[in-house]
């Protein structure tokens, strides 16, 4: 099993929708959030001017620098190789946050590291993540990789897309179709 | 064509607009790791070599310093966590994939290893104090001393590492040499992070402890010698530190182009000026024209360039945590409350 999720630039329509659900479904405090919204904006008026959005959240990497940097093993991989924190082993330093690419990672009000869980207690009872669940536009696509049949797999298949920062070697499991 | 990157959702201020999470504590507590580990590394490397009547400020006086500034940096260390109840987590827990584990444990081993070295010569300082009319130091020592004959459990551990003070050098000398590099290798794995995720940095990180340290010993001796001979070391010091300094740079600007754009951050970029006026002119060719002057005879009054050196040492590690933390993969966005 390999969860990994697919967000479609091209329906995106970067209402928000996405991080409410999820601040809503993971009591996530005020201020803060999981996943959030980046508007890239290309090009200068009048000339070609583009813009898409992308929902970004933790890309759940196969090699995830924030597990290998963690002094504690607070920050580990559950089935599914998503990515999570266990509050009771986290002390705090901030070395995740400093390892991770994406700045998926924060300081909880309470002081340990909080991220994205990619909804682990919902995919659990076969249900999507919060923020799939309520895309207005089905932006969002969810699935397991190691089945050729599921929504995410199929899609990768047949469409273009691209990840952030490959470079820093990171797997990221969390694809941006073109 | 230009591009902006606009965030909305979310405000949170050590990610936005770069990441901002090791301030203040952190430069400080691997300033103090270096410092500790060089002084510690010439003491046992000097004994080893059995210079140790010959070089006594090397060996034993400056060896004071050490457990007492890495309490100070387990301090910072400890007060730069953000869930402190959970601190005893970092020593329950053995991972030598993770820096800050392994780490944690060297300097655990290093400050005890640190309280025993000055303990372990306790004669031998109060003779040293005594003969330089240092009252109230001697006096210290005498009572630390009465201390340890009082209670047994510390008169048998002193004494078994007096016995064993060879091995107790080498095991000294092996752990603070992994503390001095650890400093630099705790920001080298960082892969997120271009500027820090370089093989030189250990190796810089512990010539730059070293360096500091060469200079706390000159400052604190009074023997002619062996300030002559750490002057001298802290020349060819200083030289290997700036060629490293040349390494880095230069295999960042033949890198990709995220290391392209990070060495920009030095060449033109907000770092230029604090770089290379404060931290490599004031911090370490000052300091060495000095070093050469006092080497050629001139007169030199040692607290200069042993303040400017230890000043660059820390301005360094300063530059070195900020700087790491704007070189990022990702262009850092504008903010959308």
């Amino acid at each position: 099993m390999r969860y990994a999720m697919a967000v479609d630039t091209r329906k995106c329509v970067g209402c928000g929708d996405c991080v409410v659900a999820c601040q809503t479904e993971n009591n996530v405090p005020l201020g803060y959030a999981r996943d959030w919204i980046v508007e890239i904006v290309k090009g200068s008026y009048p000339n070609t001017l583009k813009v898409h959005f992308e929902s970004r959240r933790c890309h759940h990497c196969d090699d995830p620098p924030c597990v290998r940097v963690c002094p504690t093993g607070a920050s580990h991989i559950v089935e599914g190789g998503i990515v999570k924190v266990t509050p009771e082993e986290c002390i705090g330093c901030g070395a995740c946050i400093e390892a991770c690419p994406y700045e998926a990672r924060y300081f909880h009000p309470d002081g340990y590291v909080d991220k994205c869980t990619f909804c682990d207690h919902r995919v659990k009872n076969g249900q999507d993540p919060a923020c799939v669940e309520v895309c207005p536009t089905h932006c969002l696509i969810f699935g397991d990789l190691d089945d050729p049949e599921s929504p995410v797999s199929k899609v990768l298949k047949e469409r273009e897309y691209y990840t952030l920062a490959p470079d820093a070697g990171t797997h990221p499991n969390l694809f941006f179709l073109k | 064509m230009k591009e902006y990157l606009i965030v909305s959702g979310r405000d949170i201020n050590i990610l936005y607009p770069h990441v901002n999470v090791w301030g203040f504590g952190i430069p400080l507590y691997l300033f103090i790791g270096g410092l500790a580990a060089g002084i510690l590394i010439f003491a046992t490397l000097f004994y080893l070599m059995g210079k140790d009547k010959e070089f006594p400020v090397t060996v034993k006086i400056a060896t004071i310093v050490p457990p007492l500034i890495i309490a100070l940096g387990l301090l910072f260390l400890i007060g730069d966590l953000r869930h402190k109840p959970f601190f005893w987590q970092l020593l329950t827990h053995f991972r030598l994939q993770s820096p800050m584990n392994w780490g944690a444990w060297t300097l655990t081993i290093v400050f005890i290893l640190s309280l025993l070295w000055p303990l372990s010569f306790i004669d031998d300082m109060i003779e040293y104090f005594q003969q330089h009319n240092r009252k109230k130091w001697a006096n210290a020592f005498i009572w630390i001393k009465n201390l340890i004959e009082k209670v047994r459990i510390f008169k048998v551990i002193v004494d078994w590492f007096t016995k064993n003070r060879k091995a107790f050098a080498i095991i000294t000398l092996i752990f603070s040499i992994i503390l001095g590099i650890y400093t630099g290798i705790l920001l080298s794995t960082m892969n997120a992070r271009p500027l820090w995720n370089t093989p030189i940095l250990g190796l810089l990180f512990l010539t730059s402890g070293i360096s500091t340290a060469t200079v706390t010993i000159m400052w604190i001796t009074d023997n002619e010698i062996e300030r002559r001979l750490f002057t001298k070391i802290d020349f060819y010091t200083i030289i290997l530190e700036m060629y490293l300094i040349f390494q880095l740079f230069f295999n960042l600007a033949q890198g990709p182009e995220i290391q392209v754009k990070t060495a920009q951050l030095f060449f033109g970029g907000e770092f230029t000026a604090i770089f290379w006026a404060l931290f490599v002119m004031l911090g370490l060719v000052v300091p060495w024209i000095l070093e050469i002057l006092e080497l050629k005879g001139f007169h030199v009054p040692v607290a200069v360039p042993a303040f400017l050196i230890l000043y660059g040492g820390l301005v360094f590690r300063y530059i070195m945590v900020y700087a790491g933390e704007i070189s990022s993969f990702l262009p850092s966005p504008t903010i959308l409350h």
